[in-house]
């Protein structure tokens, strides 16, 4: 029985069947992480005793004949952007290191009561800013399918832990693709719900009207598991909405038989490498061999949506990072003279390069005399690419595109212009400015062996759809 | 030569009568133990978020309704950002370009003053500096909820302003909005103000800030006048800016310059969907809104035959005056029952809910002269404070009224034999020593001879 390839769904026939315990399951990936953790990098804190603590409670529950979860005893991990109660939270960044929440996240409470096992808190870019795990002040995160490699970000550490057999599943926070583009670079599943789908509550905000919680897990079955455990309203999220949750399971074998699926030119173009294009045509080809409707499809808002983004974001940042300031918790500055003094050189010790450079450009699109031209045609920007969607949908169920231009690229070889690294945002960011949802699943490979993600995208609350077509894609794959 | 005239608007905050904060379940108590009142959301720990008290949207409305507001049926939250310690997300979540409610009034006599708009907003933490040099912060304030009410510079002098002041806080009471306890904070005040000759443009304002009693209000502004007015006439230029009042000196001091102005960055806050009020449910608000003090003071002026100046006062106490109205449908004795309460609010303006059982007793035996006008006050203050009927307080407390004749006389006689001087000084046609007279009987009786009596017996024995 090789537990780190199998899936929440076998994994859980097997502790039910008590061919493994728990706590056997729990030792078993504390040791892969003891072993390999070291090469991959994903974890910043591990919680291994709790986590031991927390499997012998799962293997009382289910011995007490309890009706337990499909994620009771499952050992998992979350991105260190989610707050935990007693156990530290960084946000991968120097300002937060030390931080140890005295609450936790709706997402950890629920995982928590469904008995999930919680290894510990993985890898990110600084504050979710970055696609590549590289601006983590903490440590590099390496692709489990190539070292040499970049696991792409922002939940690289989710990415990684996921492919490398060091975590079950993992949770990931997605605001402009950081779900969705490194679960294509490490060849996972990786699922960012539509915007308002599962709580925020104790998500660290890099840009509010964008950040979802979502799963990044080895199947598409598995995808739709964890989503029944985390999706639905939640009381302390006044953006969450009554229509997420439910059983994410029931439409899953469905088939795509007479699924419309368009594909954006847009998407499809300059830029995007030929073994990408080859994967997502491969991908396109074989959801038109089970049944489905192709269709090509323009979307002239979209190469406008990544300017948006980095405005919109970038402004939500300037204020969702105001916070911290040195003064209640977190780092602040050893010497200061006054206090605005300690504001500055607590905030500029305590963030990085690039987060410094999105709240710069967030405050500037916020102030007085630019916020109209910035900020305010953002937004207008936004409500167009809301409106192009809208129409594909009249005559499309999804759309399919590839997650990234490219495959994962090496470690230390990104561009020194940041602008160039934001345009491998492209393809991901349309869906969040629209607060649709969109599923990464694994279509072939590309450049170098590295596994090519295609992008299904569907309207608000359609999860259904994409996980019926995910999983229809997968099992070709 | 022409003065310069005064012009001057405020803005008001004034803390809604929640339960809880505005945007979490914590309690919002007055002096409670630093502290303890505070939770991730108020205190802005990283990842919570603020949920909207739908209790605050309501009592805004109806300061909005009572202030003969329009409501708006969308509008939304917004965030205003500045970097200060006791504000622990370093932005406020306030409302900017669409407020709640717009466009009201509060009449002042035969004056109308204009509101311009009232918003929500929660409030900041409070920062304690202690002597060696520690900065302290206590976040039971952070997220209490408040309205902030812009007025249009309509006022013109700082009695004006006074008016405005009483106003709104009769009104604000009355509809159940806030306590306005302006020596809890749960009314501060900002003064703005200019001047200018009759006629002429705005002059160049200032802004004074956080004005915590109707007396420095007044203090504030007379002081701002008269600095302004004397830059002016020494050929200067008022400048723009905040200013706060010291109460020791009395003059206003300079904060900050408006070059050195924030720039709040406001946009609307990710985390709270827009607020959206349906017209029945404005329509509800306004109809389940009870009477105003100027409705009320008319009615109290008409019906009840109170002066203004008591029915403007017994219009402002809400409660008490619920009790009164209450108690004159109870008792015959109404005269009675009108000086008891304007007698009460004369000594001590606070808002109190006796029961209108023991307040109609009070009036029936201050009418009957078993209690005299101390005793009754006595009583009504005992039973607020115990809850006990006023026929039991006058007993446990002894203010029955001393009326009778042969209990008096010897009392006036030894008063009498102890004042010889002031019975000469009566004799001699100065009729004010009759008060000393009268003081020293009611010394001896603590307070419960009766007055009429007593006056009849020590002329009559004096003769």
């Amino acid at each position: 029985m090789d537990v780190f390839a199998m899936d929440i769904s076998a994994l859980s026939r097997a502790l039910r069947e008590r061919k493994i315990s728990a706590v056997e399951l729990t030792r078993s990936y504390i040791d892969r992480i003891d072993a390999r953790d070291g090469e991959t990098g994903a974890y910043l804190t591990t919680t291994f005793e709790q986590a031991l603590a927390q499997a012998v409670r799962a293997d009382e529950r289910r011995a007490d004949g309890e009706a337990v979860s499909p994620l009771n005893g499952i050992p998992m991990a979350l991105k260190d952007n989610m707050a935990t109660r007693g156990i530290p939270t960084t946000c991968a960044s120097k300002m937060l290191k030390g931080y140890v929440p005295p609450y936790s996240a709706t997402v950890a409470e629920r995982l928590e009561a469904a008995g999930c096992v919680l290894l510990g808190k993985v890898n990110m870019d600084e504050f979710a800013m970055g696609s590549t795990t590289e601006n983590s002040a903490f440590r590099i995160t390496r692709n489990p399918r190539d070292p040499s490699r970049v696991p792409g970000g922002s939940s690289g550490g989710s990415a990684a832990a996921v492919a490398a057999g060091e975590a079950v599943f993992a949770l990931g926070s997605d605001t402009g693709g950081s779900i969705r583009q490194p679960a294509s670079f490490c060849g996972v599943v990786g699922l960012k719900p539509t915007y308002g789908a599962v709580s925020r509550y104790g998500l660290i905000a890099f840009a509010s009207s964008l950040d979802q919680i979502g799963p990044l897990t080895k199947t598409v079955r598995d995808c739709a598991l964890v989503m029944n455990c985390i999706a639905g309203r939640d009381a302390r999220d006044a953006t969450s909405s009554p229509r997420g949750g439910g059983d994410y399971l029931e439409d899953l074998e469905g088939g795509v038989k007479g699924l419309r699926v368009a594909l954006p030119r847009e998407l499809m173009g300059a830029g995007v490498d030929a073994g990408v294009q080859k994967s997502i045509q491969g991908a396109a080809a074989r959801l038109e061999r089970l049944g489905a409707h192709i269709k090509e499809v323009s979307m002239p808002a979209l190469k406008h949506a990544l300017a948006a983004y980095y405005v919109l974001s970038s402004a939500e940042a300037s204020s969702n990072l105001a916070r911290f300031d040195g003064v209640g918790y977190g780092v602040r500055a050893a010497h200061y003279d006054g206090l605005y003094e300690l504001y500055a050189r607590s905030r500029s010790e305590g963030f990085g390069a690039e987060v410094k450079r999105r709240i710069m450009l967030g405050a500037f699109a916020l102030s007085e005399h630019y916020a109209d031209a910035y900020y305010g045609k953002a937004l207008r920007v936004r409500t167009l690419v809301a409106q192009d969607y809208a129409r594909v949908f009249d005559e499309a169920d999804v759309i399919l595109s590839p997650v990234a231009p490219t495959v994962a690229g090496k470690l230390g070889a990104r561009d020194k212009d940041p602008v160039k690294t934001y345009l491998g945002d492209v393809c991901t960011v349309p869906a969040s400015i629209a607060g649709l949802p969109a599923i990464s699943v694994n279509c072939g490979e590309g450049e170098g062996g590295m596994p090519v993600g295609a992008q299904l995208t569907a309207p608000a609350f359609a999860e259904r759809t994409l996980l019926r077509a995910a999983y229809a894609l997968e099992q070709g794959v | 030569m022409t003065d310069y005239e005064m012009v001057i608007g405020l803005e008001v905050h004034v803390e809604l009568k929640t339960n809880s904060k505005i945007f979490c379940g914590c309690p919002t108590a007055f002096a409670a133990a630093p502290n303890t009142q505070c939770c991730p959301v108020c205190m802005g720990l990283p990842g919570s978020l603020p949920v909207l008290n739908r209790k605050a949207v309501e009592l805004a409305v109806r300061a909005g309704l009572a202030t003969n507001c329009e409501i708006a049926r969308f509008s939304r939250l917004d965030r205003k950002h500045y970097f200060y310690p006791d504000l622990p997300k370093a932005y406020q979540i306030s409302q900017f370009d669409l407020p709640l409610c717009a466009h009201g009034y509060v009449q002042i006599g035969e004056k109308r003053v204009g509101i311009t708009r009232i918003h929500i907003e929660e409030d900041a933490g409070k920062l304690t500096h202690t002597p060696s040099g520690e900065t302290l912060i206590d976040f039971n304030r952070c997220g209490v909820p408040l309205i902030e009410i812009v007025s249009e510079p309509d006022m013109r002098s700082a009695q004006e302003a006074r008016e405005y002041l009483a106003s709104l806080r009769a009104i604000l009471v009355a509809a159940g909005v806030s306590d306005c306890r302006m020596e809890e904070g749960s009314m501060r005040c900002d003064v703005n103000l200019s001047v200018r000759f009759p006629g002429q443009e705005l002059g160049v304002r200032t802004e004074i800030k956080i004005l915590n009693s109707f007396a420095n209000v007044v203090r504030a502004i007379e002081a701002e006048y008269a600095r302004q007015a004397a830059v002016l006439r020494a050929g200067g230029n008022v400048e723009q800016e905040t200013r706060r009042f010291d109460p020791e000196s009395g003059q206003t001091l300079s904060m900050r310059r408006k070059e050195n102005a924030d720039d709040y960055r406001y946009f609307p806050d990710p985390d709270l969907p827009p607020v959206a009020l349906s017209s029945e449910w404005i329509d509800h608000q306004r109809a389940s809104l009870r009477e105003l003090p100027d409705a009320r003071r008319q009615r109290l002026t008409g019906a009840f035959g109170l002066n203004g100046r008591e029915a403007g006062a017994l219009a402002a106490a809400p409660a008490l005056c619920d009790c009164f109205e209450a108690a004159w449908n109870l008792t015959g004795a109404r005269e009675a029952l009108k000086s008891l309460v304007v007698s009460r609010l004369a000594h001590d303006p606070e808002d109190v809910s006796p029961a209108p059982e023991a307040l109609a007793a009070l009036a029936e035996m201050l009418a009957a002269g078993t209690l005299g006008a101390g005793g009754a006050a006595k009583a009504l203050a005992a039973h607020l404070e115990t809850g006990e009927s006023a026929q039991s307080a006058a007993e446990r407390l002894n203010l029955a009224q001393i009326s009778d004749r042969e209990t008096l006389i010897p009392l006036v006689e030894a008063v009498l034999a102890e004042n010889g001087a002031l019975v000469t000084s009566f004799r001699a046609g100065r009729v004010n020593a009759l008060k000393g007279l009268m003081g020293a009987v009611m010394a001896k009786t603590q307070g419960r001879a009766n007055p009429q009596a007593t006056e009849a017996l020590l002329r009559e024995r004096m003769r």
